[in-house]
């Protein structure tokens, strides 16, 4: 099978992912994902210069509403399922 | 007479007449929950002291049991769907202990109806899956043989309609979440038309094939169920304001003068010859009914499988950025920066087939990748979409398999993604397509396992393949069975 996606890419797209993977699962997923990229060659079979790509199967169009205050949770529920807070703000390892 | 064993609509016949109280009815499958549920697994978080409760207040007068068809009805709900102080963890570790305080749009629609809520199913983790077992938690067991799967995602659903540990549920569909596993149980599964059913408060997979859709044991419970869901919400933007009509009302009409298609990429060399042949049957039932049947094309059915498994990753891999260990979800103890919190925080609470799923998302969209990938699989879309709307040109709806198998057995195919994949090939285009389909039951195999029959519709005809799979299971009495458990 051709070679789609290297490890040393897998390992890139985890940090895109923010997803870390132990080397047995880099090694499966680099095995897996190449199996199933090589699969999806099969679209290369058609011809689709001049079609259109669809985002939603129906017509959709910009919905708008008047910029109103209506109800939203309060600042306990919100705060409810945070793994840290201390009840005013989410508490967050050190950023800076 | 056994209440579990009842649909929707004769549960309510005796509940108006007073013939049974609320509280039977809700015992009965809390009895049977009891007894059946440790070798199913069908539920992830059982609800049954709130349903008693409930059920208590109806039967001392507090809510009206003729507010609607599903008042004092015992339902179940997948648990990808919030309501409001039940725990919602979508079968995975990151939402473990995570409590929506808010009702989704649908549970709050059946709320208002008056339904009553035996607790929430087991899936496949984010709904990701084709068997149920991805689930986190459990794998549940497909009633008709207990080593098998039940399909997926919306499997615990299904099974607990062919079990009777319901009276009916709510599954949702992406790829086939709904439709296969119906089809696995024999139950009935519907998938309504993208857009006709509000999504707020269904936790997102893949945000432009997600819809919500009733799993019952039969036809008429299914119009009833999506009647009460169906319909515009100013929550969900991409709900579609059209009239929602009466799903009921159509349903005795005879299907003679239709005409019906036969995908002919639907009968595929590989498929399981009994499959095959059922439908076939089930075709000629519906011919015999008075519908003209004529063979067509959906001629790019075969690139289904890759472009939904580029655009529904894609999408999966954006939307699911958001379980981060910051605002709800699992977070990992001591983490000293950010960047290690994220990381670990995701890897520890994702399962492998939702963390290869946003991988490959992540590498469509990469830069350098995402015309090869996400633009090709969308301009497929636009082909396979186009393939439905031709062919409806033709005819008024199409007949055809749900899966190209029945159940299999759990652990079969785990080893290889590629393979489960390949076994969404009859659901996917439809899902792409955004068009409503249909699981009816049409027959079991020589092991008895039940077997599906999908019919497809033009968008927003879900009053059309309702009245076809109605027509088509009064015609086949035969058919209704339930599997027996001990």
């Amino acid at each position: 099978m051709e070679t789609k996606i290297s490890k040393e890419e897998v390992r890139h797209v985890a940090t895109l992912a923010r997803l870390e993977l132990t080397e047995p699962e880099e090694l499966r997923m680099t095995e897996q994902m190449n199996s199933i990229l090589s699969y999806m060659d099969k679209l290369n079979e058609l011809n689709t210069s001049d079609v259109p790509a669809t985002t939603h199967a129906i017509q959709l169009e910009n919905v708008s509403r008047q910029d109103r205050i209506s109800c939203s949770l309060d600042r306990r529920q919100a705060l409810d399922n945070a793994p840290q807070s201390d009840g005013v703000n989410f508490i967050v390892p050190k950023v800076i | 007479m056994h209440l579990h064993a009842l649909t929707i609509h004769e549960l309510h016949k005796l509940l108006i007449r007073k013939e049974v109280s609320v509280t039977d009815v809700v015992s009965a499958f809390l009895t049977r929950i009891e007894k059946f549920d440790r070798k199913l697994n069908c539920y992830l978080t059982p609800l049954a002291d709130a349903a008693l409760d409930q059920a208590g207040q109806f039967d001392q007068g507090a809510g009206d049991i003729h507010r609607s068809p599903l008042a004092g009805i015992p339902l179940a709900i997948k648990d990808v769907l919030c309501m409001q102080g039940v725990r919602t963890t979508c079968a995975s570790r990151i939402l473990e202990n995570f409590v929506p305080p808010y009702d989704g749009t649908v549970v709050a629609n059946l709320k208002k109806a008056g339904a009553i809520f035996l607790g929430k199913t087991n899936m496949d983790e984010f709904a990701m899956g084709s068997s149920t077992e991805n689930s986190a938690y459990k794998p549940t067991r497909n009633p008709w043989d207990l080593n098998r799967v039940p399909g997926g995602s919306s499997g615990g659903s299904a099974a607990a309609v062919a079990a009777d540990l319901c009276a009916g549920s709510l599954g949702s569909d992406t790829g086939g979440s709904i439709r296969q596993p119906a089809s696995f149980c024999g139950v009935v599964g519907l998938k309504p038309t993208y857009g006709r059913v509000s999504r707020y408060g269904l936790v997102a997979f893949a945000s432009s094939l997600d819809q919500i859709g009733p799993i019952t044991k039969d036809v008429e419970d299914a119009a009833l169920l999506l009647q009460v869901i169906a319909g515009h919400d100013p929550k969900d933007s991409t709900s579609v304001d059209q009239p929602v009509p009466d799903y009921r009302a159509g349903l005795n009409e005879s299907i003679k003068g239709l005409r019906l298609g036969i995908p002919k990429e639907y009968f595929i060399e590989g498929m399981h010859p009994e499959v095959a042949s059922i439908v076939r049957k089930a075709v000629q039932t519906c011919q015999e009914l008075g519908a003209e049947i004529l063979e067509v094309s959906l001629p790019h059915t075969e690139y289904g499988v890759a472009a939904y498994y580029i655009i529904a990753p894609a999408e999966a891999s954006s939307n699911l950025a958001r379980y981060d260990g910051v605002k709800y979800g699992y977070r990992v103890a001591n983490a000293r920066e950010l960047m290690t919190m994220y990381r670990q925080s995701r890897s520890q609470g994702f399962g492998s087939e939702v963390k290869r799923r946003i991988m490959l998302g992540t590498y469509v969209l990469s830069a350098g990748y995402y015309d090869a990938y996400y633009r090709k699989a969308s301009q497929v879309r636009t082909l396979i979409r186009g393939d439905f709307l031709k062919a409806f040109a033709q005819c008024d709806a199409l007949l055809a398999p749900v899966a190209p198998i029945p159940a299999f057995n759990i652990g079969e195919k785990t080893d290889d993604p590629l393979q489960m994949y390949l076994s969404d090939v009859f659901t996917l285009p439809a899902s792409l397509a955004g068009i409503p389909g249909i699981s009816v039951p049409c027959g079991f195999s020589s092991d008895k396992l039940p077997i599906g029959l999908q019919i497809l519709g033009p968008h927003f005809r879900e009053d059309l393949i309702l009245r076809i799979a109605y027509q088509f299971e009064q015609a086949t009495p035969h058919l209704r069975s339930t599997p027996e458990l001990t």
